[in-house]
């Protein structure tokens, strides 16, 4: 059962990882802020669920399971939040050219 | 891990080059809170998640809330222009490897083991109740230390108001975010503020036993605070306000009359008496909480610059 978990941990964390390597190759050679936002949001979301999923079943106990998926909760909100502050505001900036 | 641990001193390094080199203002401030995020990390690496959280909260944090709004700020005066000159600048990079310098010999001329009363801390850790060493020492072995710190706190705020024009004295700080902020912002400070709240609180209840503490937990109150007024759900307070007043000053005054019954209590100055140490640290640790969180946000806000309506 632990192989299992272990190999369940490597999975993940391994997919994760990949994610947030696209989403920084995406961000150093994508061509303009709107792809770059939109890969690097998406990326990274599922990068750090992926990662926060592998963690779970090494958390100890459930209520640090229960704050690894809060603290991926709260970043899903911010990084939500903030892509539409930036595209926002490269909208205005486009809108002012 | 060796491997980890160098990658990161280069970034480090890295990040703070390009923050020096970097030709804006805003960018070079972007710099700063992406190398204060990796230097959290270096303190944990190092063992000191206690440093680490202080790090990213206040240092990366706060801190760079403060240089954005200084450098719009900056930029709005008429003669933003104008760049500091040679001299300046010379002046400046000459002091700042002149303190570095001093830093980095400190460092490599301690002997080996360096010399360390971390296991004195440790041994008398039972005495204070505590199951967290750092807050031990911040509230305990050097409380007067710790208590001075927040008295520069509130001086730091008189500061920033003392530059206030006569006419707004008693007024309003001009409000840190636009006439109509972003719906998503809005939303943001709505749904995060309440549980940042509990986030802090809990954070500074911890403190006593695990990484934590009142100023990490006080930091994380006061970013709620500007969210919450960036988003325009709420103005600056007037700076002439009681209670306001009051909160700023509860932290280092509760500090200051607990020490002083210490002569009283437990025979010495800043003392606690035996089997009572833990409750009054957190009672102290309590309105500590309180006094950061009203400082840091009234930092930001700056001096007042408007009457505001009574």
């Amino acid at each position: 059962m632990s192989v299992l978990l272990g190999l369940f941990s490597l999975v993940a964390i391994g997919a994760g990882v990949f994610f947030f390597v696209a989403g920084t190759l995406a961000l150093l050679r994508f061509p303009d802020s709107l792809s770059r936002l939109h890969a690097l949001t998406k990326a990274d979301n599922l990068g750090l669920g992926l990662v926060v999923l592998g963690l779970l079943p090494r958390a100890g106990s459930p209520l640090a399971a229960l704050k690894l998926i809060v603290l991926w909760a709260i970043v899903q909100l911010s990084s939500a939040t903030v892509a539409q502050l930036i595209g926002g505001a490269l909208r205005r900036q486009d809108a002012a050219e | 891990m060796i491997l980890f641990d160098l990658g990161l001193a280069v970034l480090v390094l890295g990040v703070a080059a390009w923050t020096i080199a970097a030709r804006e203002m805003f960018s070079a401030v972007v710099g700063y809170v992406a190398y204060g995020l990796l230097l959290a990390i270096v303190w944990v690496r190092l063992y000191a998640p206690d440093v680490a959280l202080t790090e990213a909260a206040i240092g990366s944090g706060v801190t760079g809330v403060l240089l954005v709004v200084a450098s719009k700020r900056l930029s709005l005066l008429p003669q933003a222009d104008a760049p500091p000159g040679r001299g300046l600048k010379r002046a400046a990079a000459a002091l700042s490897v002149l303190v570095a310098g001093v830093l980095a010999a400190a460092v490599l001329t301690l002997p080996d083991p360096a010399p360390s009363l971390a296991p004195e801390a440790d041994r008398e850790l039972a005495a204070t109740g505590l199951g967290n060493a750092v807050t031990a020492v911040l509230i305990a072995y050097r409380s007067f230390d710790t208590m001075l710190e927040k008295v520069v706190l509130v001086l730091a705020v008189v500061g920033v108001w003392s530059v206030a024009p006569d006419r707004f004295w008693g007024g309003r700080p001009a409000p840190l975010g636009p006439p109509r902020p972003d719906a998503a912002l809005v939303f943001l400070a709505r749904v995060l503020a309440p549980i940042g709240i509990v986030i802090g609180v809990q954070m500074f209840w911890v403190g006593a036993d695990e990484p934590g503490g009142a100023f990490q937990g006080g930091a994380i109150l006061a970013a709620m605070a500007m969210i919450v007024m960036m988003a325009r759900l709420t103005e600056p307070p007037r700076i002439d306000s009681g209670r306001l007043r009051l909160a700023l000053i509860a932290g280092p005054a509760v500090f200051l009359v607990v020490g002083l019954a210490g002569p009283l209590m437990a025979g010495s100055f800043f003392a606690y008496p035996a089997g009572f140490a833990k409750p009054l640290i957190l009672f102290i640790e309590g309105f500590m909480v309180l006094s950061i969180a009203v400082t840091l946000p009234l930092l930001v806000a700056g001096p007042p610059s408007r009457k505001g309506e009574e």
